[in-house]
């Protein structure tokens, strides 16, 4: 049996639609699920005699970006026209850029399950425009919708520095978190915000001998899980492949495949042979965009604290779990109303548990965020801080909340009205401990005994406690009580 | 005297002032059309019930005292590549014979808001791609002077309907002559502005960095008139200059005032290519302005002999990509029964497009494709490079350019379209210009003995259409 | 006379780029004037443009932007009003049948 090895490179290809209002050189309104056809002008229809004008935000927001993922910002970019022939292309040539991307050499930091984060280097980031949809569930005939046609895309293309599924998924997690951060895209993977295409190829060693297997593209991806699961299939795929036929890698063999999310397998699609000369040349219809020190200084100006930053921050500086950490910064409005509430004066752990065991849940129900559940930062801080002080218990804390997000009221004064603040008197509930233990002496002498009913009694003990105090007392406070009080015996 | 006969000027000061009817205007130019156009072929469509609406509503403004625009009444035509939201805007092709645009260009509604009456579209060599008019796939337009001969291209349509006063003035495109050529042969003034100056949105696009739309008219006032309505930047054109690169001025204003110091620019070489008769009457206009005071300084223009090699692969190059568009899809011609959606490009491009255009198509795309793009496209983008060098280096000794517009007089129908090499370098002295991107413009300068209009050509330096026109008007006024 | 600039094969190959569905006969003829014409354009190597950039725009002008402005569009009955086929909302195409041109 051969001695086989190997090693799974991926390069990732990323298009991110940009949340700006209207589209990449016209005006026409950027919005889901319109009528076909309704958001369509004589620029991105094709008409003759029609012209592009680029839009400042669209750039911007590719600039930012690009200055997120670290990369080198070109001080001189152009626009080229890519030709092909589409129905979906009303020009049949692409606004898109070729040799002067916006962004080049930038890395990208992942965080992996066990902690490390992983670089993986950007090449390149530019812009474009996208296509229209072609629609085929008609019988006799495919249709056009040009709505879509024209929306600026941000392409982001890696170097093959992926080595698993897995780091796939997570890149493309990651990259969705950053734009997200950012503001530049919703990066919502229903809407198509996000397209991914992955390069996969094997390095394998046989006996010694190091051989690559054909670069595949893998077409047709519409979510994270499908991402990874198609990388799966395809390095499993391709080792098959090589050792049954032993074909490697060379000049234009790269194959196109596209996932066939029924049978969850990669199909090899038809060899676009013209498709490969594009033709591109300079847009004459464009002038270039030159981006002095002056406006990326203005830019960068607004770029946030990105999430890893913010993720680690709150790992090394809050002592917060990786994984509590990773939920607060998957969102910047929850990150920053985490951190907010921090530096409001609440204790970092319980503000996390307030956000992630409570609040996340109720937000997600109503669809909204953390932060516009109608709590401030403030007042999350203080009903932290009552928490930590046993003034209320964890529980009472979920109801609290609750009534904190219709009213304006301090969480003092919302304990205090539903009577949900806990006695911690030692002296008080010492009292009350010696009366239930002077009730109860075979309970009392259970718990001393330390045999098998002695749990029982213990809890029958507290419970009398609690009742005695309509449930107001601090359990901890009486446990401890009643812990010393037996162990000193009577 | 008929009406016809005035100058668009005349005519709107008339109207303006109550002397003059826009309406008689109008019906004047319509009775001409019928009497001459069935001949010459001059249009594509006409737009009489419309025009004589719209020219009523004018002088009625007037009558009323109402303000009214620079062009108030006056009646003109407009090349039918340029997009009218009324009638069709074909660009003489099959592609685009019954195509509608949803939309005006920019110059278009720019005339609209001056109160132009827009008669009718003209004919043109198809997609403006020739030199005669006789690439038109729709109809057949002749010169005036001799219906012979072509009225040049590919502005051919609107030249002749001025020539033959079948409109006040007239709107062009020049990529490589467009508009200067036809003037030329039909004995009318054509300016082509600089690049930038005038809007291109709404123009259906050939060489997108080399077309710029102009007008055709009578004399130079006239143009001077146009070029205020038309100029200026346009948010919807990124090539479109704005007036801190380019202030905009009244040029009709100051078109009398003769440029003091006039140094002007001849080549001698470049008088090797041209007619004896064509030579001839340049050489004559140089003297006229030598006597109004000029210098005349001899220069050399050493790159300008490849222009029409770098201009047929940029210009085709850009054409091959702006006409990409032209599917069969979204708009316009479609073949009857394709066997899939790829014939129905293939089919529908090759049955509606017409075999100069193909042939442009297919250099351009050569030009660009793998392999190639380096040799050609961009060995010409770096001679246009040095072609503009040497206008730069010319207009630092000279104020303006001299030469002939065309080798020749108006040729014979179907002299040169045998041949397409032929018909592309007898656009040798329009072409240069506009790969530099400079203003030209061409005024009548004589005949020859075939009464056939001769073309003087002066040239400018970029956004300098002041000077160009005061030194025009200064060899019209002396003439 | 030396051999042809472009041959039958490469206008063949040209055409198809083009999306021309050239005859047999419009094939043969453009072989010939395009030769012609590219041999013509061959004059351009007697210049030396070594150290020359290549002019694409002749404007001096970077930077022309628009705003991130919603302007009307021109609504579905406009935009599809000129197509050679069409239905109540869409362009139509005949079937496409491997859909190799989406992302």
């Amino acid at each position: 049996m051969a001695n086989v090895d190997y090693k799974i490179i991926v390069g990732l290809e990323i298009h991110v639609q940009l949340a700006t209002r209207t589209k990449m050189f016209c005006g026409c309104e950027l919005i889901f699920a319109a009528q076909p056809n309704s958001r369509v002008c004589p620029v991105c229809l094709g008409l003759p005699g029609a012209l592009p004008v680029m839009n400042r935000q669209a750039v911007e927001f590719a600039i930012l970006t690009a200055v997120a993922i670290n990369c080198k910002i070109a001080e001189f970019t152009k626009w080229d026209r890519k030709s092909y022939y589409y129905p979906d292309l009303p020009k049949n040539y692409q606004i898109s850029q070729y040799d002067l991307p916006i962004g080049s050499n930038g890395f990208i930091g992942i965080p992996l399950p066990d902690g490390k984060v992983k670089k993986v280097r950007i090449r390149r980031v530019h812009l474009e425009e996208d296509a229209g949809k072609n629609l085929h569930t008609a019988e006799n005939c495919s249709q056009v919708d040009l709505n879509r046609a024209g929306t600026p895309l941000l392409e982001i293309v890696t170097e093959p520095d992926i080595n698993s599924a897995e780091e796939v998924k997570l890149l493309a997690i990651e990259l969705q978190r950053i734009v997200r951060f950012l503001g530049v895209s919703e990066a919502d993977m229903q809407k198509g915000h996000m397209r991914f295409e992955p390069n996969v190829n094997l390095h394998i060693k046989k006996d010694d001998t190091e051989y690559k297997t054909p670069i595949t593209e893998i077409k047709n991806l519409n979510s994270f899980k499908v991402l990874e699961k198609s990388a799966v299939f395809e390095v499993r795929r391709q080792l098959d492949e090589f050792l049954e036929s032993g074909i490697v890698l060379q000049s234009g063999n790269k194959k196109t495949f596209g996932w066939d999310d029924v049978r969850e397998v990669t199909v090899l699609q038809r060899e676009k042979e013209e498709a490969h000369d594009y033709r591109y040349f300079p847009d004459p219809d464009l002038v270039p965009v030159v981006i002095n020190e002056k406006w990326l200084a203005e830019i960068k100006a607004e770029l946030c604290e990105l999430p890893l930053t913010m993720q680690e921050r709150f790992v090394s500086g809050y002592g917060l779990s990786d994984y509590d950490a990773g939920v607060l910064t998957a969102d910047r409005t929850t990150a920053e109303y985490f951190d907010n509430a921090v530096k409001a004066g609440g204790d970092a752990k319980r503000v996390c548990n307030l956000i992630t065991q409570t609040g996340l849940k109720i937000a997600n129900e109503k669809g909204y965020k953390v932060s516009e559940l109608g709590i401030s930062p403030q007042r999350l801080a203080e009903l932290a801080g009552m928490v930590e002080t046993g003034q209320i218990s964890a529980t009472a804390s979920v109801t609290i909340f609750e009534k904190m997000m219709e009213s304006k009221n301090s969480p003092q004064q919302i304990a205090e009205s539903l009577n949900l603040l806990q006695k911690n008197d030692e002296g008080e509930l010492g009292k009350i401990v010696d009366k239930v233990i002077a009730s109860n002496p075979q309970a009392a002498r259970d718990v001393k005994s330390g045999d098998k009913k002695s749990k029982k009694a213990h809890g029958f003990l507290m419970g009398q406690v609690m009742q005695k105090t309509k449930g107001t007392a601090n359990p901890q406070v009486v446990a401890k009580i009643l812990n010393s009080k037996l162990n000193k015996g009577i | 005297m008929n009406l016809t006969d005035l100058t668009a000027l005349q005519l709107r000061n008339g109207i303006k002032n109550g002397s003059v009817k826009s309406a008689d205007a109008t019906e004047a130019v319509f009775e001409q059309i019928e009497k001459h156009d069935a001949k010459i072929g001059a249009f594509l469509d006409t737009f009489k019930k419309d025009a004589l609406v719209k020219a009523k509503e004018i002088d009625e403004k007037i009558g009323k005292g109402e303000p009214v625009g620079a062009l108030a009444g006056v009646p003109m035509a407009v090349k039918d590549n340029m997009c009218t939201t009324f009638g069709t805007t074909t660009c003489a092709s099959k592609m685009l014979k019954n195509f509608r645009s949803p939309y005006n260009a920019t110059v278009i509604e720019k005339l609209l808001a001056a109160d132009a009456i827009i008669i009718g579209k003209t004919n043109l060599d198809e997609f403006a791609m020739g030199s005669s008019t006789e690439n038109s796939d729709l109809k057949k337009t002749v010169n005036p002077w001799d219906s012979s001969r072509v009225p040049g291209g590919s502005s051919g349509g609107s030249a002749a309907a001025v020539a033959a006063k079948m409109c006040f003035a007239a709107m062009g495109s020049d990529t490589g002559g467009s508009i200067r050529q036809p003037a030329s042969f039909c004995g009318v003034v054509g300016l082509k502005p600089t690049y930038g100056r005038v809007s291109r949105y709404g123009l259906v696009a050939y060489g997108s960095s080399l077309d710029q739309i102009g007008p055709l008219t009578k004399n130079i006032e006239d143009c001077a008139l146009m070029l205020n309505v038309i100029a200026g930047h346009d948010e919807k054109d990124s090539t479109s200059v704005d007036e801190k690169m380019a202030p905009l001025c009244d040029w009709l204003e100051k078109i009398n005032r003769p440029v003091t110091g006039l140094k002007i620019a001849v080549v001698p070489q470049l008088f090797e290519g041209a007619d004896g008769e064509v030579v001839n009457a340049i050489k004559s206009a140089v003297e006229v302005y030598k006597e109004l005071g000029a210098e005349i300084v001899e220069i050399k223009m050493p790159h300008f002999e490849y222009a029409i090699a770098a201009y047929y692969l940029i210009a085709t190059a850009e054409a091959s990509s702006n006409l990409a568009r032209y599917d069969g899809v979204h708009y316009g011609y479609r073949t009857a029964r394709p066997a899939d959606y790829i014939e129905v490009y293939t089919k529908s491009r090759n049955e509606a497009l017409g075999a100069e255009v193909k042939r442009r198509i297919m250099l351009g795309t050569y030009a660009l494709s793998s392999g190639y793009y380096d040799a050609y496209y961009l060995k010409a983008l770096k001679v246009r490079n040095l072609i503009r060098g040497d206008f730069t280096a010319a207009f630092e000794k000279a104020d303006c350019i001299i030469m002939p517009t065309s080798p020749t007089t108006a040729f014979k129908i179907g002299e040169k379209t045998a041949d397409p090499l032929q018909m592309y370098l007898s656009d040798v002295y329009t072409i240069a210009v506009n790969l530099a991107g400079v203003p030209a413009i061409s005024i009548p300068c004589g005949f020859d003995k075939n009464k056939l209009p001769i073309g003087l050509q002066i040239i400018a330096s970029a956004f300098a259409e002041d000077k160009l026109l005061r030194i025009a008007r200064m060899f019209e006024k002396a003439d | 006379m030396g051999p042809k600039k472009i041959d039958i094969e490469q206008v063949k190959q040209v055409a198809k780029l083009a999306r021309l569905a050239l005859s047999e006969a419009e094939i043969a003829q453009f072989a010939v004037q395009l030769s012609a014409i590219l041999e013509y354009v061959e004059k351009l190597n007697q210049l030396d443009t070594a150290n020359v950039e290549p002019l694409a725009h002749c404007l001096p002008v970077n930077n022309c932007f628009r705003d991130d402005v919603i302007k009307p569009s021109l609504g579905t009955e406009k935009t599809i009003s000129n197509a050679p086929d069409k239905d109540e909302q869409f362009f139509i195409v005949p079937k496409i049948l491997e859909d190799t041109g989406d992302f």
